[in-house]
């Protein structure tokens, strides 16, 4: 099947997994794919959490009338499930998984540039992660998770200040990975890799390490002058204090847009391994594949007004942001269209990571098209925060991002763990998860375009139809995200023994074992060739 | 009224049909490009799909020229198209923006969790808002407390309502009926109870409505009333500019102000100058008019402003 290193797979050998045993092994590691799992377990256990809120929510909205939940415990909930999705979830996500177990190996090093940088971003997250989690246990916030001032500094009662501590503390761990990200790539590359000869995911998370690194420090400066107006009275926001609502939206949105690339752009990544690897063939457009990452970082700084067409800023503001926001379109237009591309003349086989990747591109276009709609001005001044604006950014985190990611661990699970999982329950699960979002978030569209404002706790009866089939749907949805959990857990103890190469790909995380040893290559491997080379080397030459 | 599961919204605006216009366009453009991705992909997944366990793609010619042609068109069509869509939504944004010159002008006065809206006339109501069909309506609007939307479906226009400024919105309605008001930016626990119905009635029946009983109508100062009981009357005098500007015939005027820059009294300069008077200063006098920061409502504050927009000039200068 292919040319990498075929192992036995019976003889005991040293991997990452079984290099020492007890939880001092793995809680004091600095062995990046043992700090990607620790992430892993941690996300997960912060994606439940906003889920399960999202359940609850999607129950409320089953009836028109707000007869499951008080207004003030429904406003918490779609806030505290903002707020884990994005800034405990998603954000970190692919990074921190994916992104911290496959980079070192992709570029053909032992490790990250900093390995206990790594670890300690870990714990910083996790820091962040219990503020945010006491906050809810003690009360929860009612803000949303864009905390609009002066509601946030002056109205709310809520935990407004715990919870942001902890999104300002997790940022820290997200700047410390960027950073690490960044060294890493410029100064850990194996002999003969040079930028072109990267991975597209590398690419992608360099961008994204980018933004991080360049935005988040904003976010972190707004919380503290948040707290600043809130703690002390400092009119920063608040106009009966002197202060600029507005500025706030500014500041917010000068992150929180390049945000939406940080959730996106790692899977956007994942896709671009994944296309090739399935299709066996080269990517079509590696270097506007790659450009266009960048391209998305730089110009992801400049539309963040798009967020604020009807808060009261000047039409010529608007004009200009509308028109950088349309240009935005154009990277991701590239990218879809040479992801589809390369299918052509491939040999195409649709396993479960390929579902993903595919079912990515479709509901990535989808909600892309419909952000253009948004980026259109007069479009906005109807649909503007309403459900219409729900439905697009889900089909971008939910229906790209986790798309994306999940792929991406389908992909990758044999190397993390070096056990197969269930093809069956696997290619259900990615089914029913395409159909559930669907089901779930189309009816929105129409929701938002017939005028149904979002964060509403109740809504006028003529709403319901659609609001039961989007509960609906995301019943169908909860059930999809379940199966993995169990078909993953189920095959690390009775999965069958993964070879080095499951799928026939190429690339380096290929060319190791899996999982992989301590320090990912028995010696040190040497780069001839571009990343994407079908058919694969005869010998590996890659590996000594 | 409305059916019982609609999936369209009604039009009752002038600007809801060209709204609705562009959006089916980019509707069409959206629903285009994802059924073209979508079936591509099937198609080329099945066309190409993978037929012995060990085959693998076709390597691409090396840098061919076909390439470069693909790349530059599908990165160029798109752009083309988005421009389309750009210039169209501007010009609607700017329609939408500029209120015709004989907009009758209500106000509006956002309020946890309720809309204050007071006619011209001096009639208030809340969470109501009647207006004649086929007359252009501009709002003034402020809010009490935190940041607002006001938004009507069927007008296809919202505008956030911001504390300590006033935005504007205008629409003209063209359909007789009643349509939802909504708060469209979240505000607190009630939210989503912070709403209400626009009345849209011929310009008869609106009439007779005005003149009708103010049933229900709260007791209010109007800016008469306020001016005298705030001793604004104290400095602002009809007759002498000895201690403070005559306020006769300010509204729409040009204001010299101490720094050297000049100023259009309109609405929100009338604001500033109750709620913070030190923020700029008229040339020629002392900065000694208190602050009613905190003193007065929004809503005292737009019966002042309407009161002082009363006063025109020939009656004024007369006397
Ligand atoms: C203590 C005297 C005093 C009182 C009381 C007072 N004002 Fe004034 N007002 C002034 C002076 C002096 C100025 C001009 C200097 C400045 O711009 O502050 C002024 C300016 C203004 C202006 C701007 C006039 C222009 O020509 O541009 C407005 C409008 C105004 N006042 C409204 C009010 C209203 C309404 C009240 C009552 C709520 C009020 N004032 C109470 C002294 C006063
Ligand atoms: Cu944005
Ligand atoms: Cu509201």
């Amino acid at each position: 099947m292919s040319a990498a290193p075929t192992e036995t797979g019976s003889e005991p050998r040293t991997h990452y997994l079984n290099d020492g045993y007890g939880i001092k092994s793995w809680l004091l590691t600095t062995d990046h794919k043992r700090i990607a799992i620790l992430y892993l377990i941690s996300i997960t256990v912060f994606f439940a959490l906003g889920g399960l809120m999202a359940v609850l929510i999607r129950l409320e909205l089953a009836t028109p009338e707000g007869d499951l939940f008080q207004p003030d415990m429904y406003n918490r909930l779609f806030t505290m499930h903002g707020i884990f999705m994005i800034f405990f979830f998603l954000i970190p996500g692919v990074p921190a998984v994916l992104g911290n177990f496959f980079i070192p190996i992709m570029v053909g090093a032992r490790d990250l540039a900093f390995p206990r940088l790594n670890l300690l971003s870990w714990y910083i997250f996790n820091i962040g992660g219990i503020f945010a989690f006491w906050a809810m246990m003690h009360g929860g916030i009612d803000t949303g998770w864009t905390f609009y001032t002066p509601y946030s500094t002056t109205y709310a009662s809520t935990h407004v200040l715990p919870t942001a501590l902890g999104i300002f503390i997790a940022g820290f761990s997200s700047i410390l990975t960027g950073l690490n990200f960044v060294v890493t790539v410029h100064r850990m590359r194996a002999p003969g890799l040079t930028w072109f000869r990267l991975p597209l995911f590398v690419w992608a998370m360099y961008a994204t390490s980018l933004i991080i690194i360049l935005g988040t420090p904003v976010v972190a400066v707004t919380i503290l002058l948040v707290g600043a107006e809130r703690l002390f009275g400092v009119g920063i926001f608040d106009p009966a204090l002197g202060g600029d609502p507005l500025l706030f939206q500014h500041l917010f949105w000068f992150y929180s847009h390049p945000a939406v690339y940080i959730m996106v752009l790692p899977s956007m990544g994942v896709v671009s391994e994944i296309v090739p690897a399935f299709a066996r063939r080269k990517i079509f457009g590696y270097r506007f594949i790659a450009y266009s990452s960048i391209a998305l970082a730089v110009l992801g700084f400049l539309v963040w007004g798009h967020h604020m067409f009807v808060a009261g800023m000047s039409i010529y503001a608007a004009t200009i942001f509308s028109i950088l926001s349309m240009l935005v379109a154009v990277p991701s237009a590239i990218k879809v269209f040479n992801w589809t591309a390369t299918l052509y003349k491939g040999a195409v086989s649709w396993e479960t990571p390929m579902l993903y990747a595919l079912g990515f591109i479709g509901l990535f276009t989808i909600g892309g098209l419909t952000g253009v709609m948004l980026a259109t001005l007069g479009i906005d001044l109807h649909v503007h925060d309403t459900y219409f604006i729900v439905a697009h950014f889900h089909y971008i985190m939910v229906g790209g991002a986790i798309m994306g990611y999940l792929g991406g661990l389908h992909y990758w699970w044999p190397k993390i763990t070096g056990k197969l999982y269930s093809r069956f329950w696997s290619r259900i699960s990615a089914g029913v998860i395409f159909i559930g979002f669907n089901v779930t978030f189309l009816p929105q569209f129409i929701l938002g375009y017939l005028g149904m404002p979002r964060r509403y706790h109740s809504y006028p009866p003529e709403f319901q139809v659609l609001n039961v089939m989007s509960s609906a749907g995301a019943t169908i949805l909860g059930v999809g995200y379940v199966i993995p959990l169990v078909y993953f857990i189920w095959s690390m103890r009775y999965g069958k023994q993964a070879s080095s190469n499951p799928w026939g790909a190429v690339g380096l995380e290929w060319e190791t074992t899996s999982p992989p040893p301590t320090h990912n290559f028995e010696t040190q491997p040497v780069v001839s060739r571009g990343p994407y080379e079908y058919p694969p080397p005869k010998e590996a030459p890659v590996v000594a | 009224m409305m059916q019982d599961a609609p999936l369209f919204p009604e039009q009752a605006s002038t600007i809801a049909s060209q709204i609705d216009n562009l959006f089916f366009f980019a509707l069409g453009i959206a629903a285009f490009f994802s059924i073209l991705i979508a079936l591509l992909i099937v198609y080329l997944g099945v066309r190409y799909r993978r037929r012995h366990a060990a085959q693998t793609g076709e390597a691409p010619p090396h840098g061919s020229k076909a390439q470069t042609v693909l790349e530059i068109t599908w990165s160029v069509i798109p752009f083309l198209i988005l421009m389309v869509m750009f210039i169209w939504g501007v010009k609607i944004y700017f329609t939408a923006a500029r209120p015709p010159a004989d907009a009758i002008q209500f106000y509006v006065v956002g309020k946890q969790w309720m809309w204050k809206i007071q006619h011209p006339e001096g009639r208030r109501e809340i969470n109501e808002m009647h207006v004649p069909v086929g007359r252009p309506i501009k709002l003034l609007m402020t809010s009490e407390d935190v940041i607002h939307s006001f938004f009507v479906p069927a007008f296809r226009i919202k505008q956030d309502v911001l504390p300590g400024r006033y935005t504007t919105m205008w629409f003209q309605a063209d359909k007789v009926g009643t349509y939802h008001l909504f708060c469209s930016q979240y505000c607190g626990a009630e939210h989503a109870k912070m709403g209400g119905w626009v009345v849209v009635m011929e310009p008869h029946e609106y009439q007779a409505w005005l003149a009708g009983e103010k049933s229900g109508q709260a007791e209010f100062m109007t800016g008469a009333e306020l001016f005298a009981a705030r001793a604004c009357n104290t400095c602002h005098r009809p007759d002498t500019s000895a201690r403070a500007p005559i306020l006769t015939g300010l509204f729409g005027r040009q204001v010299g102000l101490q720094d050297g820059r000049r100023v259009a009294a309109d609405e929100a300069y009338i604001r500033e100058s109750i709620i913070e008077p030190q923020a700029k200063i008229v040339s020629g006098y002392q900065p000694i008019m208190p602050t009613f920061k905190g003193q007065l409502t929004e809503e005292d504050v737009i019966e002042l402003i309407n009161y002082i927009k009363g006063l025109k000039a020939p009656e004024g200068v007369a006397r």
